[in-house]
């Protein structure tokens, strides 16, 4: 198994470097999947970007799970590619729901802005440090983040229905 | 908004005092649906250039978290309207893992055939638009005369032109008709010829070359950073093809090369999206051989594959399993699963996690046309504005996809 043995690089150098930057492993269907502290995160990727064994060069993709009513309700995964060693990651990072802050990864990699915006926009946590924190996909004056477990479907905004308005548009 | 009407001025980079704010779009034609850009202009020279759009979200992946995940397929096919098999295959990948389960041979296969030809039809909708935008108007014609032939072999195989739902968790919706690959055969036969046809004239055009040789330039290292993949990273020179490095469906079997250039600009995408064209012909005609002509496309998974319809006539258990499926769905161990496949347009994932319920808890897709625009203002600041419209149309947006 050379993806295990892969991994275990990854995981040694990790901890080699700070024995507080991993607290957790999960190897799932052949993933790997390493839980890093909040207030490490940053090292960690940067460490993982400009490691000469690692060479996570390539920012694949970010985004969250709300895990609502479980606390720490938010996780924050990011999916990073080694294109030079064809080796994945995803660095994941656990926040509560009463202090959704993360340090924002666009000092390491660039790509991260939008990625970033959006986790904002649609789940409402914050990135310290981004140099462009706005709303992406929805409107500016949006209130609430829409893929948080507590916001309906079907919204709170009442629409008035078409019958409704035409018959308002005829009298 | 940091710009807010067209007569406003905004303090600019370079310190020159009289610039001018234009808005294009949302509703430009060369803006392929309904992208804006807010664009800084001095005199012809763009200063800055921020895009905005949002206009066609539709919540996609949060509807998803209120379906099953066998239902979730349909809306996949609606994100990037150009590559529905494609987006299929990603998501039934995810899940696949999600559950651990193997999909036949054959089907595999199949997947692989329709896939690429799927890749084929989208280059052909960006060759044409690219090129109509460009002001070349007869590829365009003659492009979306051979897509059809490919959306005919769409509705013959899966029932639909465009929105097929074809590729299913564990396999594929239907066994293909008979004499499907006879179709896919007259294509591949025809195909060659007419891409000679494109290439005779537009790779020696000279306005083509004008208009697009050394515009928009992103070096490799810039690409990488700004998380770019996809013909506009291979268009700089780094080989990175998620069926090379991370095969997914049987893809190691198969015998195709990753075009590559290194001038990295608007003709070198077009070269490596028409020699992509043909690695998938050449695809094609390989998977053509491999498939085999009887077995199943659907894995033996009682509970999560719908059984056979012979099945269900006779024996109990088939039916009680189709009940449950198509009324409760199933449910995938709790876990994280991300997928990533080759799309048109660059590394498509799928995001899913699970919580052991029989509706997904998140799906997230990691849409490559999102990723790839945020390189537009790399790309086009401080270049003339009518190479705007030739950088947005090489880095091959799909606003459904943008937006999701």
């Amino acid at each position: 198994m050379s993806e295990n043995s892969n991994t275990n690089v990854v995981v040694e150098r990790l901890r080699a470097w700070s024995p507080n930057a991993i607290s957790e492993v999960i190897e799932f269907r052949g993933e790997t999947t390493i839980v890093v502290p909040r207030n490490v995160l940053r090292d960690v990727a940067e460490r993982c970007r400009g490691d000469k064994e690692l060479r996570f060069n390539l920012l694949s993709d970010a985004t969250c799970v709300d895990r609502y009513p479980l606390e720490p309700r938010f996780e924050v995964n990011y999916q990073l590619v080694s294109i030079p060693r064809s080796q994945r990651l995803c660095l994941q990072v656990r926040l509560s729901s009463g202090d959704p802050v993360v340090d924002s990864l666009v000092p390491v990699w660039p790509g991260a802005n939008w990625l970033e915006r959006e986790i904002f926009d649609l789940f409402g946590i914050r990135f310290n440090g981004h140099p462009d924190l706005r709303r992406i996909l929805m409107p500016d004056d949006w209130e609430g983040h829409p893929l948080r477990k507590d916001f309906p479907v079907e919204g709170y905004r009442d629409i008035p229905s078409i019958a409704t308005r035409y018959t308002r548009n005829r009298t | 908004m940091t710009i807010q009407s067209e007569t406003s001025t905004v303090e600019t980079a370079t310190g020159k005092a009289k610039t001018m704010v234009l808005n294009m779009g949302p509703q430009h034609p060369s803006t392929h649906g309904v992208l804006r850009i807010l664009l800084e202009l001095d005199g012809e020279n763009v200063v800055k250039a921020i895009p905005d759009m949002g206009y066609l979200h539709t919540g996609i992946e949060k509807s998803c978290e209120d379906k099953t995940y066998s239902q979730a397929i349909t809306l996949t096919d609606r994100i990037d309207y150009l590559n529905p098999l494609g987006n299929n295959l990603a998501y039934c990948l995810a899940v696949e893992k999600l559950l651990g389960i193997e999909v036949p041979k054959r089907a595999q296969y199949i997947r692989v055939l329709m896939v690429e030809l799927q890749r084929v039809s989208s280059h052909l909708v960006w060759l044409g638009t690219h090129a109509i935008d460009l002001g070349a108007m007869s590829v365009f014609l003659y492009c979306f005369r051979e897509r059809e032939e490919i959306l005919k072999i769409f509705e013959f195989v899966t029932g639909q032109r465009m929105m097929t739902s074809y590729i299913r968790i564990g396999g594929l919706a239907l066994e293909p008709p008979t004499g499907y690959l006879q179709r896919v055969e007259k294509f591949v036969k025809m195909m060659p010829g007419r891409i000679d046809e494109y290439e005779e004239l537009l790779t020696g055009n000279r306005i083509w070359i004008g208009r697009t040789k050394g515009v928009g330039y992103i070096s490799a290292d810039d690409a990488i950073a700004l998380s770019m993949t996809g013909p506009t990273l291979r268009a700089a020179g780094v080989p990175y093809d998620n069926r090379k490095v991370f095969p997914y469906s049987s893809y190691e079997e198969f015998d195709f090369d990753v075009p590559t250039r290194t001038d990295s600009d608007c003709f070198a995408r077009y070269m490596v999206r028409v020699a992509e064209m043909r690695e998938s012909l050449k695809i094609i005609r390989q998977a053509m051989k491999k498939i085999p002509p009887e077995g199943p496309v659907r894995t033996d998974a009682p509970g999560i594959v719908p059984p056979e319809r012979e099945k269900m006539k006779t024996e109990m258990e088939a039916l009680i399993y189709h009940f449950k499926i198509f009324t409760e769905g199933f449910s995938p161990p709790p876990g994280e699963a991300f997928a990533a496949v080759e799309s048109p347009r660059g590394e498509l994932g799928v995001f899913v996690a699970s919580d052991g319920s029989p509706k997904p808890l998140r799906v997230h897709f990691r849409a490559p046309s999102f990723i790839n625009l945020q390189a537009l203002p790399t790309l086009i600041e401080g270049k003339l504005i009518a190479d705007v419209i030739a950088c947005i149309g090489t880095i091959d947006i799909v606003l459904g996809e943008v937006d999701r």
